[in-house]
């Protein structure tokens, strides 16, 4: 049983391993002439007027949260898609009774608005 | 120690046809879309064309990679490496075929490893793939990094939760969370793929799966005509084509999936029409799948010289207000046909 992760566990090394080796490839090979101009920030040929670690709209952050819910709530209907057929109506009207709940929540930010993009 | 070996022989199998598939993945996008365009595309390297992706390869793996000052140095390092590297190591739990049944071994996947919970692992890589995105775009200390990171941040992980729900359906199908359990149950026929039962399911993944991976239409996040190109604005050299290959190794890993979920994976699409079934009986099972998996990956591209860019808002209404709440349905209908025995899909389980 656990050894079937093993092969997985190999592959994750390899896969890191492959972007790390190309980089290093990529460094040993490739020439370095570096100046302060071609170093700089890249803003359309004007010198970067300040540091791009800015205010960003409040939006980005709301979806994130948002994804989180929804995330979780996917990853707890997993486990029970595997076996709903064996649990028949109870366990169909057990998840639609969740997932409505859920979706008053969801009607509840569409609603207010989070939703909006303009 | 052998065994290590073994295993290692076979991600090596694995990968260099994955990496020659990226390479000429990007080859055939620009010959398709320039006939599509009326062009003819790249033909001047090797015959017909043919090396142009080893003469851009070694182009940027020649080029200075460049680390802009104000960058902080070691994470803007990591990021393309976390960005192939879940690309590549999703690959370990996708099931090629089915072996047939031998006097010693019952019949089993052709996989590098056949783990019960195969599609949870795929479903966690894939989401990481983020962190590479996030990572880039603000380790670079640019504006349009920053911008580009933040757009495709949002982009990424609203289609995530599509995608999922759309999964849970194909779950609430095949009663397995296995791929290789999934392609059997849909075995019995064209009208048995889960295409059809989980029609908008269907659509909802495959362009999901296009929103997922920053293509056009949805390629807000690169906009070459508004932020230049997006998070990795600052990336130049090998740095660059590692985000690259982790783009195009996304595409073919998702139109992969597709294939494995929705259209019936290796199995034949003439089965079961008399006569016409025995004709095709040669054809091995991992052409059917590789035919199903270009035919997805042809639709990639013709997606991208087809449809104009939407614009951001609509992206998240669709993502947002379309999408979740027709998954949301659909899995319903799908339950109450799993529990009614609903034939000819639902009667077997």
């Amino acid at each position: 049983m656990l050894e079937n992760y093993l092969p997985v566990l190999i592959f994750l090394v390899v896969g890191v391993g492959l972007g790390v080796g190309l980089m290093f490839v990529g460094f040993v090979i490739s020439p370095k002439k570096p100046d302060s101009e071609k170093l700089s920030t890249y803003e359309c040929g004007f010198e970067a007027f300040e540091d791009s670690r800015v205010t960003f709209n409040i939006r980005y952050y709301l979806v994130a949260i948002l994804f989180i819910l929804f995330d979780l709530e996917i990853a707890f209907m997993f486990p029970w898609a595997v076996v709903m057929g064996k649990l028949g109506w109870f366990g169909l009207i057990s998840m639609t009774i969740f997932l409505g709940i859920l979706v008053i929540g969801f009607i509840y930010e569409w609603k207010k608005g989070a939703l909006e993009w303009e | 120690m052998l065994e290590i070996l073994l295993i290692l022989l076979k991600i090596v199998l694995i990968v260099v046809p994955l990496i020659i598939a990226v390479a000429y993945l990007t080859f055939m996008e620009r010959k398709i879309i320039g006939y599509m365009q009326v062009r003819i595309g790249p033909n001047r390297v090797g015959p017909k064309g043919l090396l142009q992706p080893f003469a851009d390869t070694l182009k940027l793996l020649l080029k200075e990679v460049i680390i802009p000052t104000n960058a902080n140095r070691y994470l803007f390092l990591i990021a393309p490496i976390l960005s192939l590297a879940p690309a590549i190591a999703a690959w370990a739990v996708i099931p090629f075929g089915m072996m047939e049944a031998t006097e010693t071994s019952p019949a089993k996947p052709l996989a590098l490893t056949n783990i019960d919970a195969s599609l949870l692992y795929i479903l966690a890589l894939t989401s990481i793939g983020v962190y590479g995105v996030l990572i880039a775009g603000w380790a670079s200390n640019s504006k349009y990094a920053f911008l580009g990171a933040m757009r495709s941040a949002a982009q990424i992980v609203s289609y995530e939760i599509a995608m999922g729900f759309a999964l849970v359906g194909v779950l609430m199908a095949a009663q397995s969370i296995n791929l290789a359990e999934i392609v059997n149950q849909q075995s019995g026929g064209i009208w048995q793929w889960y295409w059809l039962p989980l029609l908008p399911l269907f659509i909802i993944y495959l362009v999901s799966g296009v929103a997922e991976t920053n293509r056009a239409p949805f390629d807000v996040a690169e906009g070459e005509s508004e932020i230049v190109a997006g998070f990795h604005v600052e990336y130049s050299g090998v740095a660059f084509a590692v985000f690259f290959l982790a783009e195009y190794a996304n595409i073919i890993l998702i139109s992969m999936l597709t294939a494995l979920m929705f259209l019936g994976g290796w199995l034949s699409p003439f089965e079961s029409i008399p006569v016409v079934q025995d004709w095709f009986t040669w054809v091995p099972g991992m052409a059917w799948l590789l035919a199903k998996t270009c035919f997805i990956m042809f639709c990639f591209l013709w997606f991208r010289a087809t449809f104009p860019r939407y614009r951001y808002d609509q992206i998240m209404r669709l993502g947002w207000k379309v999408f979740i709440p027709i998954t949301i349905i659909w899995i319903l209908v799908v339950g109450v046909a799993i529990v009614m025995k609903l034939p000819p899909w639902f009667d077997a389980a």
